[in-house]
């Protein structure tokens, strides 16, 4: 064949084959396991207010944000009890997609 | 006539030929782009072109509108020939207010798609327009939706080409979505739902608009176009092709050539290595077997892990589906399927025979992909393939394991004919995958286990990676030589050039859309 661009492998169901990739294929992105406690943001927008400081005690479903985004003002929530660790975000600040706002330190359930 | 009216006529008709004066039209050719009505005369057959609705004027009476005239109201249509074929066309024209959709706009698009579809003949849409007009508000939006509400009445009916050749943003993007072939040009084309400016100050996000929405992007990451052209003139060289291919109509079959010998540059035989794992470009395949090994590709930029075209078996035009195994080893995903599966739901509403060329591994595994949908993705080429009624002829080249095997018009979706060359091998999985699910016990015991595997894998291959297990069952109708593809290609085609097949009836299916 009169294709220049080195072959690449891939493997299906245990077999080797040469070929080359798609652009798309090539970029696709790992996938990760989400942290509950790492708070990123899931859509682009504008810090309002930051509710919480590192050290406090927060229960889960309390407010630790408010983002606004698409002309609506989000409460960005505690999804578990626990401890704030960090916080990277700072009011009045935009925010892009998949930015880091928080981390916590969630306490593991009574049922484990 | 008396010269009064004559010299009415005149002057009435060189003001609305003007479009929109000089100056827009030097700034259209600054931009690299012909004018609407140059373009038109372009792509139709020489004088063939009959304008209507020259006169048609704008009734906007607000923020003194009243007082503008916008010759045409900005897009011109009308019906000519192309290579003899009748087709109805509407081309917008930048020059007048960008062109801008207001209300009469619309109402000349829909009036000549109207006609199209009572005629029976293909409507090509030439579109570059800065999208609605707002002084006419709502009216515009309505404009839109009867142009949308029209695409899908005559989706299936008459063939639909869409052309982008400047802006086409916003709601407008969806006639050219809704049609059957949307052709782009670099650098000229932009096609998004949210522009730049917006995407920037609401969502922070950066990105020129060729990034987002350029003619590159389209043919090859969203898969809206179908046909990536460099310049207009390659554009429209390649809709006079396509129109060659396809029917006038629902009720008519494509038109036949005069039948010609494939002029292949390999020879069958060497294009397709013997070994599974080895990758060839399909296409290859394709032009040796073809008439004048002449294969028209569409979407050959996107998701090119499957190859689909035009192509034509002793005069007659076939729609051809095939594996690509120098692309992600010819695997069946969510972008391929899609872009399968519209191919064959075109080819059957159109009565253009299905040849598919099976060399597939099975479907692309990975977390993405599953996320993504897969399943209900995968599943339109099952649906497309079963629905379709027109000949269905099967050629499996190497692999086909699995449900890929299932999905590429197999016997048991209702292919026609399948055959088979030599060298194929039809099983659930490869050899390597099945050993060592079965045999696994074994393997693991033995005191050398590599060496256990390789026995057993082999005995597996020797035993069951063929085409005659499957022969054996009548799933296979034919072993063939790849000599001899051509042949029996022909042979099927001709064979079943009256098919009916009927099905129980029903208002319409649903497809996993």
């Amino acid at each position: 064949m009169t294709d220049k661009e080195p072959m690449k492998v891939l493997e299906i169901g245990g077999v080797c084959y040469e070929t080359l990739y798609t652009t798309k294929f090539a970029n696709r992105r790992k996938y990760v396991q989400a942290d509950p406690g790492r708070l990123s943001c899931v859509i682009p927008g504008i810090i309002q207010k930051v509710l919480v400081s590192p050290g406090a005690k927060v229960v889960k479903g309390e407010p630790l944000l408010v983002l606004e985004a698409m002309k609506m003002q989000n409460d960005i929530c505690a999804p578990c009890d626990g401890r704030v660790k960090s916080v990277y975000a700072e009011a009045g600040k935009m925010v892009t997609k998949g930015e880091l706002l928080l981390d916590l330190e969630c306490t593991p359930s009574a049922c484990g | 006539m008396s010269t009064n009216k004559q010299l009415e006529f005149v002057k009435r008709s060189r003001r609305a030929l003007r479009g929109g004066g000089e100056k827009a039209i030097e700034k259209q050719i600054a931009m690299g782009k012909l004018t609407a009505r140059d373009r038109i005369n372009a792509l139709l057959d020489v004088h063939s072109f009959h304008e209507y609705d020259l006169f048609v004027e704008h009734r906007c009476r607000d923020f003194d509108m009243d007082k503008k005239v916008l010759p045409g109201d900005g897009v011109i249509t009308g019906t000519g020939t192309i290579s003899g074929h009748p087709v109805a066309i509407y081309a917008q024209d930048f020059t007048v207010a960008g062109g801008s959709l207001g209300l009469m706009h619309a109402r000349k698009i829909t009036k000549i798609m109207d006609h199209a579809i009572k005629l029976g003949i293909p409507i090509i849409g030439i579109n570059d327009s800065g999208g609605a007009r707002i002084q006419e508000g709502v009216d515009s939006l309505a404009g839109y939706g009867e142009i949308f509400y029209r695409n899908t009445v005559a989706s299936g009916i008459v063939p639909q080409i869409s052309v982008i050749l400047g802006p086409c943003a916003g709601g407008a993007v969806y006639s050219p979505a809704l049609t059957d072939f949307v052709f782009v040009v670099d650098r000229i084309s932009k096609m998004f739902i949210t522009g730049p400016e917006v995407i920037r100050t609401v969502l922070g996000e950066e990105i020129t608009m060729e990034d987002l929405g350029g003619a590159r992007v389209h043919s090859e990451i969203s898969g809206n176009a179908h046909f990536f052209a460099r310049n207009e003139l390659e554009c429209f060289h390649q809709i006079k092709k396509l129109m060659t291919f396809i029917p006038w109509n629902n009720t008519r079959r494509a038109e036949p050539v005069a039948p010609a010998l494939p002029k292949p540059r390999y020879v069958i035989e060497q294009v397709v290595p013997s070994e599974p794992t080895r990758p060839y470009d399909i296409r290859e395949v394709i032009r040796a077997v073809c008439d004048n090994s002449d294969f028209f590709e569409v979407q050959q930029h996107f998701a090119a892990n499957v190859v689909i075209g035009f192509a034509r078996l002793s005069g007659e035009t076939v729609g051809v589906i095939g594996n690509q195994p120098l692309v992600l080893a010819g695997v069946l995903d969510v972008d391929s399927s899609d872009k399968a599966a519209r191919f064959i739901r075109f080819c059957d509403a159109f009565n253009i025979p299905l040849v598919t060329l099976v060399d597939i591994p099975g479907y692309l595994p990975g977390v993405d992909q599953e996320h993504s949908g897969v399943i209900r993705h995968g599943a339109k080429i099952l649906y497309a393939y079963s629905e379709a009624t027109v000949p269905k002829i099967t050629l499996i080249l190497r692999k086909a394991y699995g449900g890929g095997y299932i999905a590429m018009c197999s016997r048991h979706l209702s292919a026609d004919f399948v055959f088979a060359w030599p060298t194929a091998e039809i099983a659930v999985m490869g050899p390597e995958g099945a050993a060592n699910i079965i045999f696994r016990d074994e393997i693991t015991s033995s005191p050398d286990p590599a060496a256990t595997r390789r026995k057993i894998v082999a005995e597996y291959t020797e035993k069951f990676a063929n085409p005659y297990v499957a022969a054996a069952a009548g799933h296979v109708d034919a072993v063939v030589a790849p000599g001899e593809t051509r042949k029996f290609l022909i042979h099927a085609l001709q064979i079943s050039a009256s098919k009916t097949e009927r099905r129980p009836e029903k208002k319409h299916g649903i497809p996993p859309f």
